[in-house]
């Protein structure tokens, strides 16, 4: 049974128009004109628990109005969400005690103290003992590993550390599903990798199931085996990242590097494949996968070849075409 | 035991924001001085008033001192729990931060009310029991008369509370609006003297639409012993009303909350 049911779920925002100048403002002050903006369009799907899914979608989509929808702050306009039984607006305290949401660009935390004064509101407020409490830290703190540094304000705290710091506060109460909204936001390279690891060892040892968005392509190829792309609000593609990036990208960038003793013509070289640039002795192709063996072995066969590479082309660049062109 | 776990959550909200407001101590030195600042003014005020044998009607100084030294500690206690708290819920809306709030297993409206307490507030509390003790001596109150006060007090800070907290609320809609509840304050400025100061129009506005005669008025007059009950009575249903308006203006407020993008 899917622990979240969402069906035909819709949002519609009344948005007030403005046109720009003095002329505008003032009209804007006397009679404001709006427009209903469509946040969210019919998205319907299901989650089953212990899934980690990635939400993609280019700024603006309704990926983060989704989510709020998901986690009761905000009200649906239309259509229906289930999440373990309860349906989230109510807000009942057992539906709360079940989720967490982690937001990369807000913070929860106590500013002027140190996260542990945080960390213990929050027991109280879901009533956690004070043995449990101290276990519970302890563990997380060691897979984040920030033990160190929960006792410095908050403040005095690095980007990468303070986030993880948030990790620990928003799972205390050791949820069973997880809304991340960009967790990764701003962080270095170091720092994402630990919050990725992190989750991946949070999703296992607690069979938690975790939906979430990032703008870092690492994020969700590391994490997600499953992908729901929004654009325009609508739910475009549900289904696994290998067959969306095939679906999307069915090439490979073929390098090439030629024994410098030979002439190369263009012309002649255009005849194996999309050539995309020829720079001394090196070429690169874009070759569709299902010709790729053919291409290989006739380039092999042809010419004096000192070093041949293969590569998929940039994830980024296939969603980026994804959302471009706004369907699949 | 679910009253147990909000007063743990309480005492917990209480230390930290103690702790944190104590990271800048030089706070509570400007404190002080504002308080005493303030004081000295409405004294000034109210000195004037009394120097060319003018009196408020059915007031004599010492009952009106015992107004001033009510009033102060009335801002004490704003000062103390309401201001750091129900001005700051604009803040809530405009950063998103409401969020987090609003997922926490426990009454939003409890945690945007208590979350923090500021010691600053304490110079006028002090200030203003002095006032009260050193009005009371003179009238010649008794133990049992400074009591009384407390019930009425009690009760206007209730009515306070909770047309403050509407005021907060509907920053849920104009996100901008720290300034509604300063106009709550300028008109509780009103209650630094008695009601009966004032021309009929205006005791009619200051008792029933923003009710700040049952603030410092109605206590001053209950310690002297010369309220008729039917005014304690009506503190205690105004009270009453407004608190239970409060909770549900705001759960109708949050059925429009959007919540900052991102």
């Amino acid at each position: 049974m899917p622990i979240i049911d969402v069906q035909n779920l819709g949002k519609v925002y009344p948005v007030a128009v403005k046109e720009p100048g003095m002329k505008g403002t003032l009209q804007h002050f006397f009679r404001r004109t709006y427009r209903n903006i469509e946040a969210v369009k019919q998205v319907s799907f299901s989650i089953e628990p212990g899934e980690i899914v990635g939400f993609l979608g280019p700024n603006g989509a309704g990926k983060t109005t989704t989510l709020k929808m998901l986690t009761g702050l905000i009200h649906p306009s239309t259509g229906s969400v289930d999440i373990s039984g309860h349906r989230p607006f109510s807000r009942q305290p057992k539906f709360l005690q079940q989720i967490t949401l982690v937001m990369g660009q807000k913070q929860q935390l106590i500013w002027d103290l140190p996260a542990l004064d945080s960390l213990r509101i929050n027991a109280a407020v879901y009533s956690i003992g004070a043995s449990d409490f101290r276990q519970r830290v302890g563990e997380l703190a060691e897979m984040l590993s920030i033990q160190d540094q929960l006792k410095q304000p908050v403040r005095k705290l690095s980007l990468g550390e303070r986030m993880k710091a948030e990790m620990l506060a928003a799972l205390l109460h050791r949820p069973q599903v997880l809304f991340l909204d960009e967790p990764t936001l701003g962080l270095d390279v170091n720092a994402q990798t630990a919050v990725r690891k992190f989750l991946q060892e949070y999703n296992v040892r607690y069979g938690a199931t975790i939906l979430l968005t990032s703008h870092y392509m690492a994020d969700i190829t590391a994490l997600c085996d499953r992908v729901l792309v929004i654009h325009q609000g609508s739910l475009i593609y549900d289904g696994r990242l290998e067959a969306l990036l095939e679906q999307f990208a069915p090439y490979r960038e073929v390098a090439v590097e030629f024994d410098s003793g030979q002439t190369i013509e263009q012309d002649k070289l255009r005849t194996y494949g999309n050539l995309q640039k020829l720079e001394g002795c090196k070429a690169t192709f874009l070759v569709p996968t299902d010709h790729l063996t053919h291409m290989v072995s006739s380039l092999l066969n042809t010419l004096k070849i000192q070093d041949l590479s293969i590569a998929e082309p940039p994830i980024e660049d296939v969603i980026a075409k994804v959302f471009e062109t706004g369907r699949t | 035991m679910k009253l147990a776990r909000y007063a743990r959550v309480l005492k917990l909200f209480w230390q930290v924001s103690i702790a944190a407001e104590l990271e800048y101590r030089i706070n509570f030195i400007v404190a002080v001085v504002s308080s005493l600042g303030g004081l000295a003014g409405s004294l000034f005020g109210l000195f004037l008033f009394y120097r060319t044998d003018y009196s408020f009607p059915g007031w004599s100084w010492s009952e009106a001192l015992l107004v001033l030294g009510i009033f102060t500690i009335l801002q004490g206690v704003s000062a103390t729990f309401l201001s750091p708290n129900l001005n700051k819920i604009v803040g809530y809306v405009q950063e998103g931060t409401l969020d987090f709030v609003l997922l926490k297993p426990i009454s939003s409206q409890f945690w945007l009310s208590t979350h923090t307490v500021s010691p600053w507030g304490l110079p006028d509390l002090v200030f203003g029991s002095i006032i009260v003790l050193y009005a009371g001596g003179q009238i010649g109150l008794e133990a049992l008369d400074y009591l009384a006060l407390f019930p009425p007090l009690a009760l206007g800070i209730a009515s306070l509370y909770s047309l403050w907290f509407i005021l907060g609320a509907t920053s849920i809609w104009f996100v901008k609006i720290y300034n509604v509840t300063e106009v709550l304050r300028s008109l509780l400025e009103a209650g630094r003297f008695p009601i009966e100061g004032y021309p009929a129009i205006y005791r009619i506005f200051f008792t029933f639409i923003v009710p700040v005669a049952f603030l410092t008025t109605v206590p001053a007059q209950t310690m002297i012993g010369r309220s008729n009950p039917i005014w304690l009575l009506g503190s205690a249903l105004l009270a009453a009303v407004l608190f239970q308006a409060s909770k549900w203006f705001w759960g109708f407020a949050l059925r429009f909350y959007t919540s900052a993008s991102s």
